[in-house]
């Protein structure tokens, strides 16, 4: 992928007339990286999901572009990658069905090669074969990964990227993160300072005021 | 106002001629409403059960087309509407109903036959009461405006099928002959007159009903709004 | 997507219901115990009386449609209740996962319909079906009426709260045309009715049939999206 914009006009989200935020607006293209901060119920989770078009927006506009072509909203969904608390995978099926599922129903390209190393990276490779309702949480979250990278996705979100991890998870993710922000976009949504430092723009919703954050 | 009064005049006119103006063997007045056999006294029925399942009918289809713009344009005031027309709806298809069965009771001796036209409101009696089942039953309001109007469009796509196929399987009882004949109505005038000034008048009656119940719901929302 | 990885994904879809399926069991163990129970209830109620066979063609569509009922929401009920919906619009167009559903649910109600009806023609006696060819076209369109239109209300109500009462609730109206014009096909199959009687009956399940599933089609993504 040669060029990728990302951008948001205006979102705004409404439940049962409670205003949660609006006028919210960016514009990413590769290599940018943005975090959207905020305290607890200010709507991170809920603006991701609508990045992420799990989610419609009560007013505004998305828009992408790959390679200079306009991609269709319905056809959004090949080239975003998630991770959220609000996940679920399937918990009566392996880690590795999980995944093989979600690379035939995408109809990505992907080998049985790279499942495999996307397994080894998120260090599951071992476990690969128990039902996922054995799994830990911070397995969870790393299967979440996998989930997230089957189909190399141009523009990648994140919701509370290091929950339920430790040192050698959070070191696996930070990792991800720096390739990701090099070959697209990268969306964090989070409170924690170590996980914000990663991206150069932060969009601050108690405020709603947003600016590049240098380095 | 002056509409309310016009209207209060007009349809207490349908119901007095209705009920009152003479039932003959040789209508040779020009009140004179003509002796259907069979039916005798009970033919009153058609100025206001036939207005009155006509009307509900109406309030469905106009619903239908509320549902079909709010889905287009997610305006909520079009749920709004939606929701109110389909409660007179509900409220004319109990009164065509009990108005219908007691009238089978007279005049064909049970309260309930299945026949066709029977059936046919019954079930969008059944409709309208799944309607207000699955709109209790959500709790976000967009979401309950989205998927009401989808189940009013589905039914509304069923509902045909029950015209079409009723009459097909189950004999019918509803006189028709005896008033629509060779595809022509051939009703007398007088008759004619009271029908149809009673139609207009119970479809007069739906619009306002319907104009005053948005407007209320319009205002309950601004208040509940100001109030938060 | 081309129309090759748009059905391969729908099928992945169906596989994955039913691998699910067969794997927990969930559903299919009560169903076939539903059946079981229902058909024992009314022979029991029956006894030694005589029932005609006009009101038996009624009573086997009374059991199919509660099978329904029963078993049919659960493809998307369960995806609610799992919280796996926002997996699923992450990887799926939302008619992928439309037809995937309906595919499972077809074969779901087509095993279960075939299981009672066996189990009716075996232990019900005074229902004897005459011209096989009727009743076994009868019971085609039917199922495949009652699985599209069983699906879509399924997908409603599984947004809603109170989904198990729901469901009969908003199912019935819009199954009424169809069950009325089954029953009446299959009684003319018990009478030894010639097939060209009920030929009508099957034009009126085959028109309903396309317009649920076009209906179903085109409405599906209001019900989908959040």
């Amino acid at each position: 992928m040669n060029t990728i914009s990302f951008t948001t006009e205006k979102i705004a989200k409404t439940f049962n007339r409670r205003k949660i935020f609006s006028e919210i607006s960016f514009s990413l293209n590769k290599s940018d990286s943005l975090a959207i901060t905020g305290r607890n119920g200010s709507g991170k989770s809920t603006l991701l999901k609508i990045l992420a078009n799990v989610l419609s927006p009560t007013k505004g506009e998305i828009g992408m572009k790959i390679n200079d072509k306009i991609v269709k909203p319905t056809d959004y969904f090949a080239y975003l990658g998630l991770v959220s608390p609000y996940l679920q995978l399937y918990d009566e099926f392996s880690g590795w069905e999980n995944l093989d599922l979600f690379r035939r129903i995408r109809g990505v390209d992907a080998s049985v090669d790279y499942l495999t190393e996307l397994l080894r990276r998120v260090n599951l490779w071992e476990r690969r074969n128990d039902y996922v309702r054995t799994y830990s949480s911070g397995m969870k979250q790393r299967l979440k990964y996998a989930f997230a990278l089957i189909h190399r996705p141009p523009i990648l979100l994140l919701d509370e990227p290091t929950s339920n991890l430790d040192t050698e998870g959070i070191s696996t993710v930070y990792q991800i993160i720096e390739e990701q922000k090099k070959a697209g976009i990268l969306i964090v949504a989070t409170n924690d300072a170590e996980d914000m430092k990663k991206c150069e723009q932060v969009l601050d919703l108690n405020t709603q005021a947003s600016g590049k954050d240098p380095k | 106002m002056a509409f309310k009064l016009l209207l209060g005049i007009w349809l207490c006119l349908v119901i007095i001629a209705g009920i009152s103006l003479p039932i003959t063997k040789n209508p040779t007045n020009w009140y004179d409403l003509p002796f259907v056999p069979g039916l005798e006294d009970k033919a009153r029925i058609i100025f206001f059960h036939v207005p009155m399942a006509w009307v509900t009918t109406l309030a469905f289809i106009i619903s239908l087309i509320y549902g079909i713009r709010f889905l287009a344009k997610k305006n909520m005031d079009d749920d709004l509407k939606t929701a109110a027309s389909a409660g007179l709806g509900l409220m004319f298809c109990i009164l065509a109903t009990v108005t219908g069965s007691l009238w089978a009771k007279f005049n064909w001796g049970s309260f309930w036959n299945w026949d066709p036209r029977e059936t046919s409101i019954f079930v969008l009696l059944l409709i309208y009461g799944a309607y207000f089942a699955l709109r209790s039953a959500i709790e976000g309001e967009e979401k309950r405006a989205t998927l009401s109007a989808v189940y009013a469009i589905i039914a509304g796509a069923t509902a045909p099928f029950f015209i079409f196929i009723m009459p097909r399987i189950v004999e019918g009882l509803h006189p028709n002959e005896a008033i629509v004949s060779k595809g022509k109505i051939s009703m007398n005038p007088t008759m004619l007159l009271i029908f149809l000034s009673s139609l207009a008048g119970f479809t007069a009656l739906y619009f306002w009903m319907l104009n005053l119940r948005v407007r209320a719901e319009r205002l309950e929302l601004k208040h509940h709004m100001k109030g938060e | 997507m081309t129309t090759f990885s748009a059905i391969s994904a729908t099928l992945t879809i169906f596989k994955k219901d039913l691998r699910s399926e067969l794997r927990t069991r969930y559903a299919l163990n009560a169903l076939i115990m539903f059946v079981i129970t229902t058909i024992s209830v009314i022979l029991f109620a029956i006894g030694n009386e005589s029932v005609s066979p006009e009101l038996l063609s009624g009573i086997l569509w009374i059991i199919i449609f509660f099978s329904t009922m029963s078993g049919l929401s659960r493809s998307f009920v369960s995806e609610e209740e799992r919280g796996t919906v926002m997996t699923l619009h992450l990887i799926a167009r939302p008619l992928t996962i439309y037809f995937g559903k309906l595919l499972f649910n077809l074969i779901l109600l087509g095993a279960l319909n075939i299981f009672t009806v066996i189990l009716y023609l075996l232990f019900v006696t005074g229902f004897n079906v005459s011209s096989y060819s009727i009743f076994i076209v009868t019971i085609l369109l039917g199922t495949l009426g009652l699985a599209s239109a069983s699906t879509i209300i399924a997908a409603i109500i599984a947004k809603a709260n109170t989904k198990g009462t729901l469901y009969p609730v908003l199912s019935f109206p819009i199954l009424l045309p169809l069950l009325l014009t089954v029953i009446n096909a299959t009684k003319l199959s018990v009478e030894g009715a010639a097939f060209i009687d009920a030929v009508g009956d099957f034009q009126v399940l085959i028109s309903y049939l396309v317009v649920i599933t076009t209906i179903s089609y085109l409405l599906f993504e209001y019900i989908w999206k959040e």
